[in-house]
């Protein structure tokens, strides 16, 4: 996890488009500014980005089901909850499931696991928009040969 | 069983916390009643779920930047019913 990037994803342990299931992993950096302010002398991941981390194993997921040739954006999330805290260097895994495909638009489940058990959980809206640019295309796609999935973007992907 | 104006009036009422009484078949859900998108995604999501569609939303909008369709076409409220009525009549075809 690269907070200072936005990368919160580090890799994507299991793809499934049959049953539009993925499956991703992190690890929380040692050390960071974020951990600076949140809180001083007591580190703890924010919850609102471990809600980006659902939204970016959710994107990943969607854009994968459509062939990358269409961008995701969170659009909303509901019954946000973050059970117990997270720290710095905990590696967490992340699961998301679609659970409904819309025109423009698509509804994810999406869960953090810490060891097995789960530390957070949200439902997702996220909006399926064509790509607002080629550069924005082509980092998402190096940014999914980054986090593991080559085969999906590939340009003729 | 409810009409098919009656279902979606009922998911606007509840989903943007509008008063069910001042939602009519000639509203327009857009310009009368201050429907967002973002709110007409949490409404499309709703009645797809409920009609076991898929609004074809994407589509409409083009076809209203396009100048083919008006809003009116799809978002008064009668209107909406009526293709509603026609995509639930073609998905059992």
């Amino acid at each position: 996890m690269r907070l200072e990037y936005f990368q919160l994803i580090d890799r994507v342990i299991e793809l499934n488009l049959a049953d539009r299931t993925i499956r991703t992993e992190t690890t929380i950096p040692t050390t960071s500014t974020v951990f600076e302010g949140h809180f001083p002398g007591y580190p703890l991941m924010p919850g609102v980005l471990l809600l980006e981390t659902m939204a970016q194993t959710s994107g990943w997921l969607l854009v994968a089901m459509n062939g990358f040739k269409r961008a995701t954006f969170l659009a909303a999330a509901k019954d946000a909850k973050f059970r117990t805290f997270v720290r710095p260097s905990e590696r967490l895994t992340i699961e998301a499931k679609c659970t409904h495909e819309g025109s423009g638009y698509a509804i994810t489940e999406a869960k953090i696991f810490r060891d097995g058990k789960k530390v957070g959980d949200a439902t997702l809206t996220m909006s399926v928009l064509d790509f607002p640019n080629a550069d924005m295309e082509k980092q998402m796609r190096d940014q999914a040969i980054r986090v593991g999935l080559t085969l999906e973007a590939r340009a003729d992907g | 069983m409810s009409s098919t104006f009656d279902t979606i009036a009922n998911i606007i009422a509840e989903t943007c916390d509008i008063p069910r009484d001042t939602i009519t078949p000639d509203s327009h859900a857009i310009n009368d009643l201050g429907i967002d998108s973002l709110d007409f995604l949490d409404i499309a999501f709703a009645i797809d779920k409920a009609f076991g569609i898929k609004l074809p939303l994407e589509q409409w909008t083009q076809e209203v930047n396009d100048g083919k369709a008006t809003t009116d076409q799809y978002f008064v409220l009668k209107n909406l019913s009526a293709r509603i009525d026609e995509l639930v009549a073609a998905k059992g075809a």
